[in-house]
């Protein structure tokens, strides 16, 4: 290892080491506000070494990692997500915990899933994938489940810890067979025998779907996205958040790698089963999401829908196909923590408000809450001036170029059946104070803790990136554009 | 930069409205009012202003405003001013005007919020008439969406809720179908020429497959009609013009209908010559069809506001009619009856709302015998009611007359049909007149008349209307050169046979100007 291998890897070993500090330091004295404003801190710490390490780019780590910039911008992705949720889950965890309940290793835990996630980003072999993924997975179930004196979450940790062991062993077995078939570890051998034949065995073919079933799992696609809503529900707010937008997002990367290096998408076999994960995921996503009446279980389902339309973008192949995917999933970062950061902090205002009920005539009392909610709604529902119109027109856009005109129309379809739950959201918000709730409002009024200044930075932060993005998109298609090209060199170069 | 002006005025001046509430619960009303009126005296300078013309293309502006935006897709902030958006733009900001005047006894409470929603909606409809690259057209034609449903959701009537959804889900499901088109268009461009372009003229020089000109014909087709709206996309209208607050339906009638309109004859005419003359018969078709059936629904309805919807859309049948006739004649008629049609409506919705403001009911059956306590009212609704039925003297009537001639060489047969729409259009608005304001008084509560703020406007808008209707000239003239351009635009492809000869045309429309009662 050269010393720009080092460099080429500071973000994760910045990451790393600051994990240890905060374990350290926790054990060294408990303080919440401390190791919460530390936990922030590395991430910024490790934020600042991303260019950095974009000078040694690109450049592979021993067979393990590879660090570009594809990874590189899902790296300051995921890393800025985690500043966003960790700066809401401080007041959060403040109503929520009680006394004795240790929340320090909170923190602790976050940074290592943010670990987790970054190598994922950068996984280009069996080995760092499958590190990455148990780190992600495990240190989540655990926060899910963080809340553990409440029934919801704990519910909730369990269900996501049944689903990370069978994601993980279809995972396994399908490695096993890759493996045994190609003799490789590493993406770009598994995919060896693809390029040079183009006609591949029963067994590495299974074991290619067993690895994606083991991905969409875990991205919550149709049918495999039992878990999504009640893990949702369940789980703590900001770990909801969490796991709507870094952990999709580092697996998006890491399955744009391995999408690209192996060269899956040619198998005429996975686009047909991606088409129908894609159509499945939509109409599934979005038909459920009418009948919901809780608002983290709509967004849930609104996910999944999402994720369909990313598919979508993804199936339309070369470049235009990663462009659009990259730009959809930052959007949708945004635009989610944007909808479940209003909940969580409305919901630190004491007491979960998840009930489309709860946000009733929200406007009137809480206009700027409830104008980031809006926002972040339309955003979702794909109107003009937001982020969310951009990336949908950047899917539409690839996904016509590559000639899906059925998936494409399946798409603007879904996106008019999802405008109605969006909107019932959005009506609620502006409808008038049901009488007997105003009392208890005027009376939360009246208290004067909850705007704090984390709280209004964070939301003032998401709420301009997502109107930036809508209007001004050009230099972030030309970042990605970069990022795009670097990810198919490097699979084209590497030996 | 001007163009940029039109556009950013109403927009900035929103949140100040906004703010304005806070000072008096009038306030937001005089800054919407100032603000568009500064807006209307910019569009008519520099409507009337010694411009050189500027062409890019072959498409001619007054003037044109051009910055790089989003290079990587061709798109370009291009705006550019001819006859028709200025006819327009002057419509929308005069609407605007028309629906604050209306709201502003009506709307009490979130005054501020009110208007800047107004504001914000009219800003976008400014914004459509202005583009001339396509994404950023299609960029405002949805900006405007938000505002409005926020119109109707917050300061709507007892069914707002129902009627938003419809509207919305509507409006969007049309204007999704428009963007695929868009979006194919602009990757048509980089097939033939290695980069994606949304701008107007690149596109409009690019030869289609016919069968590919069908198909993207009939994706703009759709986006238009609903915003028209025809059938079978009307059905969101009679619900959203009858529960919207009396500003939001002015507007939504007056110019929002008007988009619609607007883009038929700015993208789909000129873009798909060829695919527009096959498909002229079922157009035309589903004009008259429209004409005739929402005549017939208008004359069964008892709610007042109902009937004025139903009329709408009975009009609106005459532009699809006229723009697929294509000849200069019924084109400029188009144009006429645009201006005509959001007048009358802006009038009528206006009374209607008092009316509704004064008895706390729609229903017709309910009023009667109102002439002699709200004078002021009545005598403004028969003025607006004879403008509705095309009275010769009113702007309606060049409208659907010269709509009527110029497209009877194309299609006599339809045209016969369409004429009896303005028989049909007699009935039903002399019955609302006979049923509300004559006949035998229900309600004896003792109301009072208009008041002089909405007087003076609808007095101007009648005004207008005579004023159209005796002198179109000033429509007219100002519309010529774009309609010119758009006939020749037709006339050019190959596949299509001339319209009737241009001298003839040309004298029509001398003769129809000068022999104007």
């Amino acid at each position: 290892m050269s010393l720009h291998d080092f460099i080429a890897l500071s973000p994760i070993l910045t990451i790393g080491a600051f994990s240890l500090v905060t374990m350290l330091a926790i054990a060294f004295q408990r303080h919440h506000a401390r190791i919460a404003s530390f936990a922030l801190l590395s991430c910024l710490f490790t934020l600042a070494t991303v260019p950095w390490a974009a000078t040694a780019a690109p450049r592979t780590v021993t067979t393990l990692l590879v660090v570009d910039r594809h990874a590189l911008l899902y790296m300051g992705l995921i890393l800025t997500a985690t500043m966003v949720i960790i700066a809401l889950s401080y007041r959060y965890l403040m109503v929520q915990f009680r006394e004795e309940e240790g929340v320090e290793e909170y923190y602790l835990l976050l940074l290592l899933a943010t670990f987790g996630g970054l190598v994922l980003t950068t996984a280009a072999h069996f080995v760092s994938f499958f590190l990455g993924f148990e780190l992600l997975g495990l240190s989540l179930c655990s926060l899910i489940g963080y809340l553990r004196t409440r029934r919801h979450p704990l519910e909730a940790a369990v269900k996501y810890l049944l689903l990370s062991i069978t994601a993980s062993a279809l995972l396994l077995f399908g490695l096993a067979l890759l493996y045994f078939e190609s003799g490789a570890m590493t993406f770009q051998g598994v995919g060896a025998i693809l390029k040079q034949t183009h006609s591949v065995s029963a067994l590495w073919l299974g074991g290619l779907v067993l690895v994606l079933v083991g991905i969409a799992l875990k991205l919550g696609l149709a049918p495999f996205h039992m878990w999504i809503p009640d893990v949702y529900q369940g789980a703590p707010t900001p770990i909801t958040t969490y796991i709507a937008t870094v952990s999709k997002a580092a697996l998006v990367a890491l399955l744009l790698r391995f999408a690209t290096e192996v060269g899956v998408l040619e198998l005429p076999a996975v686009a047909h089963l991606f088409s129908l994960l894609a159509v499945v995921s939509m109409v599934t996503g979005n038909v459920l999401a009418l009948l919901q009446q809780n608002v983290k279980r709509l967004l849930a389902y609104s996910s999944i829908a999402h994720f369909g339309y990313v598919l979508v973008a993804l199936l339309a192949g070369g470049p235009p196909a990663a462009e659009a995917v990259t730009f959809y999933v930052i959007v949708y970062c945004a635009m989610s923590l944007g909808a479940f950061g209003v909940v969580t902090v409305y919901s630190s205002e004491g007491g979960d408000k998840n009930r489309v009920e709860d946000y009733q005539g929200l406007f009137w009392t809480r206009p700027w809450l409830a104008a980031m909610l809006a926002l972040s709604l339309l955003s979702l529902a794909g109107i003009p001036v937001t982020a969310g119109f951009i990336g949908k027109f950047y899917a539409i856009m690839a996904g016509i170029d590559a000639g899906l005109l059925w998936l494409v129309l399946a798409l603007i379809g879904n996106s008019v059946v999802s405008l109605y739950y969006y909107l019932r959201l959005f009506v609620t918000l502006f409808s008038e104070v049901a009488e007997q709730d105003t009392a208890p409002q005027a009376a939360a009024i009246q208290r004067p803790e909850f705007v704090n200044w984390t709280t209004i930075c964070s939301l003032g932060f998401v709420a301009s990136i997502i109107l930036l993005l809508g209007v001004y998109p050009e230099p972030l298609i030309h970042l990605i554009r970069d990022s795009v090209s670097n990810l198919l060199m490097v699979a084209m170069q590497r030996p | 930069m001007s163009l940029w002006l039109l556009i950013l005025i109403p927009i900035l001046a929103a949140p100040v409205a906004w703010m304005g509430q806070q000072w008096s619960r009038s306030a937001p009303r005089w800054i919407t009012l100032g603000a568009l009126s500064v807006d209307g005296l910019l569009a008519l300078s520099l409507g009337t202003g010694d411009h050189a013309t500027q062409a890019s293309g072959h498409v001619a502006w007054l003037v044109e405003s051009r910055f790089s935006w989003i290079p990587h897709w061709g798109i370009s902030l291009h705006l550019g001013l001819d006859g028709l958006s200025l006819i327009l733009i002057v419509l929308t900001v005069f609407v605007g005007v028309v629906a604050t005047v209306a709201s502003w006894t009506e709307i009490q409470n979130r005054v501020g919020l009110f208007h800047c929603n107004v504001l914000l909606a009219l800003g976008g409809v400014i914004g459509v008439f202005l583009a001339i690259d396509l994404f950023l057209f299609f960029f405002f034609w949805e900006l405007m969406l938000v505002p409005m449903y926020l119109l109707i959701v917050i300061w709507g009537h007892a069914q707002r809720r129902h009627a938003s959804f419809k509207f919305f889900l509507f409006t969007q499901a049309g204007s999704l179908v428009l963007l695929v088109a868009i979006v194919a268009l602009a990757l048509l461009h980089q097939q033939a020429t290695g980069h994606p372009s949304f701008d107007y003229a690149d596109l409009m020089e690019l030869t289609l497959s016919p069968e590919m000109a069908r198909w993207l014909m009939l994706a703009f087709l759709i986006g238009f009609l609903v915003k028209l709206p025809a059938p079978p996309f009307h059905t969101w209208l009679p619900d959203t013009y009858t529960e919207a607050p009396t500003g939001a339906t002015i507007i939504l009638a007056g110019i929002l209908a008007k988009t619609g309109a607007y883009g038929l004859l700015r993208f789909t005419i000129p873009m798909f010559p060829e695919a527009m003359h096959e498909f002229t018969p079922m157009a035309m078709g589903l004009g008259v069809v429209g004409i005739l059936y929402a005549a017939l629904l208008a004359c069964a309805q008892t709610d007042i506001k109902r009937l004025v919807a139903y009329s709408s859309i009975s009009h609106m049948g005459f532009i699809l009619l006229g723009a697929f006739a294509g000849t200069e004649l019924a084109l400029q008629g188009v144009v006429m009856q645009m201006v005509a049609h959001g007048l009358s409506t802006a009038g009528l919705f206006l009374v209607a709302g008092a009316l509704e403001e004064r008895y706390q009911t729609r229903e017709m059956g309910q009023m009667g015998g109102l002439w002699a306590v709200t004078p002021r009212l009545a005598t403004m609704t028969l003025v607006f009611a004879c403008a509705t039925l095309g009275l010769p003297g009113m702007a309606n009537f060049i409208g659907e007359f010269l709509i009527l001639f110029g497209s009877y060489a194309t299609q006599p047969l339809m045209i016969i049909l369409a004429s009896l729409g303005m028989v049909m259009a007699a009935i039903y608005s002399l019955g609302m007149m006979q049923r509300t304001f004559f006949g035998r008084q229900q309600d004896t509560r003792s109301v009072h008349d208009l008041s002089n703020v909405a007087f003076v406007t609808v007095l101007l808008i009648a005004a207008l209307q005579i004023y159209l209707g005796l002198y179109p000239r000033a429509v007219l003239s100002t519309a010529q050169p774009v309609m010119n351009q758009l006939v020749q635009a037709a006339a050019s492809s190959p596949t299509m046979p001339h319209p009737p000869s241009e001298s003839l045309l040309s004298s029509h429309l001398t003769t129809s100007q000068g022999s104007t009662p």
